[in-house]
């Protein structure tokens, strides 16, 4: 655990150093607090005390944003060769792959927590449904965690940035539009199976304030499933 | 804390990059890991430090197999990689640290280690500068400090000095030999020179094979059996070539075209006093002996012979 802490404490001063952080959280914060508060949809216009827009469009940024974040953790480690020095060290991979995971997840994390004060300034305005508002947080926040472990999972099969961001595009679009896309069409046996692989359905439920444990139990699997392929292929190294 | 290396293969592909190399390193010893580029070295150290694992032969260190006990194994290396990759956005202080968290350095020693390394390795005065910002030279005293940083039993050091200008390639030797004191080394390089200055045993590998494992002074001894000196004879007539050829202590000879001057290189057969014999050759017969220049041979042309025999 102290290990995964140290590589995860490197990456995070990591991004702070190279002002990526700082561009991320100013981005993401302009960005929704935008379409929350300014756009023609706002929350004015809805006329509720709620925050869907804001869940709304969180859910794109994040979905463009975690790539651009996770594409250099292990792609730029191999190119320069570093990831040499850190494969022979007494660490597993899997600390590696978790440690860079958490890293990123935290930074989607820092990126989230000022628009607390939106959930503060509605509890102002109105009657605030906090089970909705503390769920699509939660959400948000199990969303990003699958999102990285995609971001980080491209980024260890390549040494390029690009080909890592643009993988993790892709294989994050199937989870955040194509799965729901593609149920109707499948046959029948595979179309449910999509329809629960994809974001849409489980990101609803729980902005709903409805916290199944089902719905946490997907995202968790989801992330786990990117992280193990991610040390899977940081070991395949050995063998080549 | 010896390394034992048995029957160790590695292929990539169809390629053989190494070829059943078996040898040992014992504690104490500075090995040098000498051999043309592509001859598998960087494999073979790869291998020890487990960053590959072998398709056949096996690697224990202090009685640690690779495979096994693999964490057990990198606890006790400092690995100093090819090329030397660094983070280079992060300061050196930092960086160090962070090695040292890696390698469980316990907590409160930390500071206190990287401190050391700095001094060491004479960083000092740069300590705070980030490792992007430094010249080749002092990087690599980063590599080194990297490497030595939780106290490791053995180093492994790929082509230590590559890059490096003539001033930095001795004061990191000196390092090197200065650390080996306490330490099992093992480095690499396809410079001669570096070996030679470094190491007290070398061996040679070509092609995945070991072509060669002695201590440095056999090796030399085994090179100084024959001698090649470098001779102008100032004489009137051509029969020069012909008596240097008849002398008794000598196998072979070569007119050099290129100068102006009569110029002979001479190799001698083994254990022969050549210089003598050509001494006395010019007096018998009057010829001015204007120069006598023995060729350091040494290492240089068993590694030749050794690397080069296809």
């Amino acid at each position: 655990m102290h290990t995964i802490w140290v590589i995860s404490k490197r990456e995070l001063s990591g991004f702070f150093d190279s002002l990526m952080a700082y561009i991320i959280i100013v981005v993401f914060l302009g960005l929704s607090g935008f379409f929350t508060w300014l756009s023609s949809n706002n929350i004015f216009f809805t006329g509720q005390a709620q925050l869907f827009s804001f869940f709304g469009i969180s859910y794109w940024t994040l979905f463009f944003f975690i790539p651009a974040i996770t594409m250099r953790s292990l792609a730029e480690e191999k190119k320069t060769g570093t990831i040499e020095l850190l494969a022979t060290k007494p660490i597993t991979e899997l600390q590696i792959v978790v440690g860079k995971w958490l890293a990123s997840w935290i930074l989607i994390a820092l990126s989230l927590a000022p628009t607390l004060i939106y959930y503060i300034t509605l509890m102002n305005l109105g009657n605030v449904d906090h089970g909705g508002i503390w769920g699509g947080y939660v959400a948000l926040l199990l969303i990003s965690a699958v999102y990285v472990a995609i971001g980080i999972f491209t980024s260890s099969i390549t040494n390029n940035q690009i080909v890592a961001f643009i993988l993790a595009l892709f294989v994050s679009f199937f989870f955040q539009l194509l799965f729901d896309v593609l149920a109707p069409v499948l046959p029948s046996s595979l179309s449910n199976f999509a329809s629960y692989l994809s974001f849409s359905s489980h990101f609803e439920i729980m902005s709903r304030g409805v916290f199944a444990l089902d719905n946490a139990l997907y995202f968790v699997s989801v992330t786990a499933i990117g992280i193990i392929l991610a040390t899977a292929s940081l070991k395949r190294r050995v063998w080549s | 804390m010896g390394i034992n290396v048995r029957n160790l293969v590695k292929e990539y592909g169809s390629q053989r990059a190494v070829d059943d190399i078996s040898f040992e390193v014992r504690t104490g010893d500075i090995l040098g890991f000498l051999g043309p580029n592509g001859a598998g070295k960087s494999t073979t150290m790869k291998i020890i430090t487990c960053y590959l694992r072998p398709n056949s032969g096996s690697v224990d260190l202090d009685g640690y197999n690779i495979e096994d006990h693999a964490n057990e194994v990198r606890r006790r290396i400092g690995y100093l990689p090819e090329n030397n990759p660094l983070y280079l956005e992060m300061s050196i202080v930092d960086y160090l640290a962070y090695s040292a968290a890696l390698n469980q350095v316990e907590k409160n020693r930390i500071n206190s280690r990287v401190r050391e390394m700095i001094e060491i390795t004479g960083l000092t005065k740069e300590r705070h500068k980030l490792i992007g910002e430094l010249s080749k030279g002092y990087r690599q005293r980063v590599g080194l400090a990297q490497a030595l940083i939780h106290d490791p039993d053995v180093l492994i050091l790929d082509e230590p000095t590559t890059g490096l200008d003539p001033n930095q390639i001795v004061e990191i030797r000196s390092l090197i030999k200065e650390i080996g004191k306490e330490k099992t080394i093992m480095l690499s390089s396809h410079i001669l020179q570096e070996v030679e200055a470094t190491c007290d045993r070398i061996i040679i590998i070509n092609q995945g094979k070991i072509a060669a494992d002695a201590t440095t002074a056999d090796l030399k001894r085994r090179a100084s059996g024959a001698e090649r000196v470098r001779v102008q004879i100032a004489a009137n007539g051509s029969a020069v070539g012909d008596a240097l050829l008849a002398l008794p202590g000598v196998s072979a000879i070569e007119r050099d075209h290129d100068s102006k001057e009569d110029l002979w290189v001479i190799d001698s057969k083994p254990n022969q006093p050549v210089r003598e014999q050509i001494f006395k050759l010019c007096v018998e017969n009057n010829w001015i002996l204007m120069q006598m220049t023995p060729v350091h041979t040494s290492l240089e042309d068993i590694f030749r012979q050794l690397t080069n025999k296809n």
